[in-house]
């Protein structure tokens, strides 16, 4: 049985599945419940300044976008950090970790970018006994406008400034919550490290405008007849988190820099797929807020079974096993070819195929009179397209020809030897071939 | 437990009036908004759709069930009447187990297609409940069309004449308009005066006028429409039944299940409609499983439905036939009627069981008795008497491609036409098409 005990930066907790930064994670009630549950640990809700809280709006705070059968793909949020008082968490997150004390309690903060005040507050979060601290470079809505969280965030120099300022006031790991509202996630991730942070946990969300009510004609979540950008999360940012998570991993400056992995993880694979392009372990959120803290448990399982099935008999040996594989488009081998084979067998004949071919640009399927499907193994240019589309999973698949066989479409045998972009005759630049 | 009639003979009031209006409620319960999405969102939308092509009038299927699935049901609805004006009552009585729904690739993928004829209730039912006609007529043309019987056929052409601005005359024979849609279909799939509501709703274009009372040969004859109008279309369907041909055939209480179902689709109080406490169907087709389930419904004690040949053969679709026999109907098969038992008053009828030998069906010895009070035959509905001018054809009025007689300027469709398979659906086709070939016609000519 594989083992799931996670030490991500020396905290130990009984799996690598932490719940985000997040309403989910605001107070005492329910971080018991999630660890009772399941979770290995939590992040709570991002704690501010002493004295009057923050105050969140009184109308909708979640816009969403959904998929077939009004599945949850995407969810915006407009909600700001913690709307309790500091005394109120400090309270609670200490007899939290003293009930738990193997569950992992990170704390949240976000204060405006002052030294006095990181300074002041890092210690005093330290004596609820929690194990580390996450700082929030990330929140792009409401609290950014008051030059915190991403407007922070957007700036490396400030994040290294910060992130040394909460080194200088603790001995606790300190973890930097990138934004992803950037064009280059490795300039605030190496500041981050510049600055002496352990770990670096991202992504936050992306900013974004969910929908438009048609008819108020405003942004949704509309607050009387007027909406804002928000925090995109859930399933469908998984892409772009898993792009810079692994950006960070494979980089030469930031490579071995921690990673907290987060952005829609739903799923034991989605949590596989983020700690095998290098996160330590992973954050999830959304699929608590729409599942329900139950949801940790097929992640457990599933992780567990698939670890088993693999061999793996702990995470650091899944950690960053896929780092290498991650390349350069110049550097993919242009002699590789693969095929798409529709199983006869397995096709329902709805030719979603033929019409994606057809409409796209390849024209490499063909439909008969009795809708069978081929692939024109002259026309494919092996995009995958149809494999996509299919709504049979494993009926379509793409066949790697092996050197010697001829590629139908170049009429020209597959050869053996790897060769890229980079040596290509066609490319002007290119380095001349020994 | 309710209170049962089990009087011998044939009586009314078998059931209570709560137990018979249970019975006789919808087949298919209308979706709500939340059903109806849920069904579109298994659609794949797939290419050149096989459900589309199942359609005998080709509704562009896979849009419109998009058109629901991004909300707006009044766009799919008119998708669908744009191929089929009825498609509000094809949604409700289309064979969809054999048509659209039988080649839907996730009957193929898992045996459970999307739900098309409920979705295309949804729709049309939508759009029909906001009191609006999608449909505007065309510049008047001038023309005028006369449409012999408000059937299925003969509104499907009307419309589509009207819409393409022509004046339409409908000579309908009965009181009332909608044909079979009216008078032939068991009442649990076509609730709540849904043919009359849908006759309205389609009249309301404009530029159809109906004539009740009038049939060819009883106030009109196909010359004077030939001469009265420049173009005549016949969608009288099949006015005459075939008969058992056998003694003991005009005893009490041994009607034709197509009078059956007329009666009962008319009455106010279904209590008060006679039923037999043992009833035999004669007959393997639709209207033999809508008298055999609508008889069983009003309180018959034991309905049996028995045909002549294989069930396999049978002309009612298997959903159908299980439709029977869920709801306690007996099948027999392999036997056919060979006695009318009774003085006077019918008592039971005598069958001898068939094989079917080298192809040919063959009557044996062995027969057998069932106690019947009474019986209705269901061996199928023929043409009326028709105009000499006009070809026949296995019995029905024979037509091109185009839907045209061999009479000049007199088009045919829907069941009195030969081709097609006498359902709703097809007629609509029929009339659609017609109406399209007599533009071409008119316009042609002008």
């Amino acid at each position: 049985m594989a083992d799931l005990t996670s030490n991500f930066l020396g905290i130990s907790s009984p799996n690598p599945f932490w719940l985000a930064s997040a309403p989910p994670t605001d107070k005492e009630y329910n971080v018991r419940r999630a660890f009772e549950a399941g979770w290995g640990g939590v992040v709570w809700k991002t704690l501010g300044m002493e004295g009057p809280p923050v105050v969140n709006v009184n109308g909708p705070r979640y816009g969403a976008i959904h998929g077939a059968d009004r599945r949850l793909l995407g969810l915006n949020n407009i909600e700001l950090i913690t709307d309790r008082p500091l005394e109120v968490n400090l309270a609670e997150m200490t007899r939290v970790k003293k009930d738990y004390p193997d569950h992992a309690l990170i704390a949240s903060v976000m204060v405006p970018c002052e030294e006095a005040a990181w300074k002041e507050i890092i210690p005093r979060i330290a004596e609820t006994g929690c194990d580390g601290f996450e700082l929030n470079f990330g929140c792009p809505h409401g609290m950014a406008e008051r030059g915190m969280g991403s407007a922070v965030g957007q700036v490396p120099e400030y994040i290294e400034m910060v992130t040394r300022w909460c080194k200088e006031a603790t001995d606790l790991p300190v973890i930097v919550k990138l934004t992803p509202n950037i064009t280059n996630i490795l300039m605030p991730a190496q500041a981050a490290k510049d600055g002496g942070a352990d770990a670096v946990s991202l992504i936050n969300t992306i900013n974004s405008i969910t929908s438009v009510n048609l008819d108020a004609m405003s942004p949704e979540p509309m607050i009387d007849g007027k909406g804002t950008h928000g925090g995109y999360c859930g399933p469908a940012v998984k892409p772009i988190a898993l792009n810079m998570v692994a950006e960070i991993a494979r980089n030469p400056g930031t490579h071995g820099l921690p990673i907290s992995g987060i952005g829609g993880v739903t799923t034991w694979r989605d949590a596989a797929e983020f700690m095998a392009l290098g996160a330590g372990n992973v954050q999830a959120c959304t699929a608590a807020m729409t599942y329900g803290f139950k949801v940790v448990q097929e992640m457990i399982s599933g992780l567990s079974q698939w670890m088993d099935e693999q061999g793996y008999n702990s995470i650091d040996e899944i950690v960053g096993r896929a780092v290498p594989n991650v390349t350069d488009w110049q550097y993919l081998n242009l002699n590789h070819v693969t095929k798409a084979r529709i199983s006869q067998d397995d096709c329902i004949k709805c030719g979603r195929c033929f019409a994606a071919c057809e409409d796209t640009s390849h024209q490499a399927i063909t439909m008969s009179e009795d809708r069978v499907f081929d692939v024109k193994d002259d026309e494919c240019v092996a995009c995958n397209l149809c494999v996509n589309v299919c709504p049979v999973e494993g009926c379509i698949t793409m066949e790697t020809i092996a050197p010697g066989a001829m590629d139908e479409r170049t009429g020209k045998p597959v050869v053996d030897e790897y060769a890229n972009w980079t040596t290509h005759p066609n490319n002007p630049s290119a380095a001349a071939a020994e | 437990m309710a209170h049962i009639n089990r009087e011998n003979g044939v009586a009314a009031g078998r059931l209570d009036p709560t137990q018979v209006a249970d019975n006789f409620t919808d087949l298919h319960p209308e979706y709500d908004g939340h059903e109806a999405l849920v069904a579109a969102d298994r659609c794949y939308f797939c290419h050149d759709a096989p459900c589309m092509t199942a359609c005998p009038t080709s509704i562009d299927i896979p849009l419109f069930i998009r058109q629901i699935a991004t909300g707006t049901p009044e766009a799919a609805a008119k998708t669908i009447l744009n191929q089929n004006i009825l498609g509000g009552m094809c949604a409700r009585v289309c064979p969809t187990e054999t048509l659209c729904e039988e080649v839907c690739v996730r009957e193929t993928a898992e045996g459970k297609p999307v739900e098309i004829g409920r979705l295309q209730r949804y729709a049309t039912d939508t759009l029909m409940a906001s009191n609006t006609h999608p449909f505007t007529r065309a510049d008047k043309t001038g023309k005028s069309v006369a449409v012999v019987g408000a059937g299925p056929a003969g509104l499907s052409c009307a419309h589509r004449l009207a819409m393409l601005g022509h004046d339409v005359v409908v000579f309908e024979a009965r009181a009332k308009g909608g044909g079979l849609n009216e008078f032939g279909i068991a009442a649990y799939k076509s609730t709540n005066d849904f043919a009359q509501r849908e006759l309205d709703w389609l009249l309301s274009i404009g530029g159809i006028e109906i004539r009740y009372g009038q049939s060819l040969g009883d106030g009109i004859t196909l010359d004077a429409l030939q001469s009265d109008f420049d173009a005549v279309f016949l969608g009288m369907g099949l006015s005459a039944v075939n008969a058992l041909g056998m003694d003991g055939e005009d005893k009490d209480n041994v009607s034709d299940a197509v009078d059956f179902i007329a009666e009962l689709r008319q009455a106010s109080d279904l209590t008060s409609l006679p039923v037999g406490r043992r009833v035999v169907v004669i007959g393997g087709g639709m209207t033999a499983i809508d008298a055999g389930v609508q008889a069983k419904l009003l309180g018959a004690e034991d309905v049996t439905i028995v045909y002549r040949r294989g069930q396999e053969a049978m002309a009612a679709s298997s959903f159908e036939q299980e439709l029977a026999q869920q709801k306690g109907v007996t099948l027999i098969c392999n036997a056919t009627p060979v006695g009318v038992e009774g003085n006077g008053s019918l008592t039971g009828v005598t069958f001898a069981y068939t094989e079917t030998q080298n192809g040919k069906l063959v009557t044996l010895d062995e027969t057998f008795t069932l106690p019947a009070d009474q019986l209705f035959k269901a061996i199928g509905q023929k043409l009326g008497d028709t105009p000499d001018a006009l070809t026949l054809e296995g019995g029905k009025i024979k037509v091109d491609d185009a839907q045209r007689t061999s009479a000049g300027g007199v088009w045919a469709g829907g069941d009195c036409a030969s081709g097609g398979d006498d359902l709703t659906v097809t007629a609509v086709a029929e009339g659609r098409d017609a109406a399209m070939d007599i533009h071409t016609s008119l316009m042609g000519a002008s």
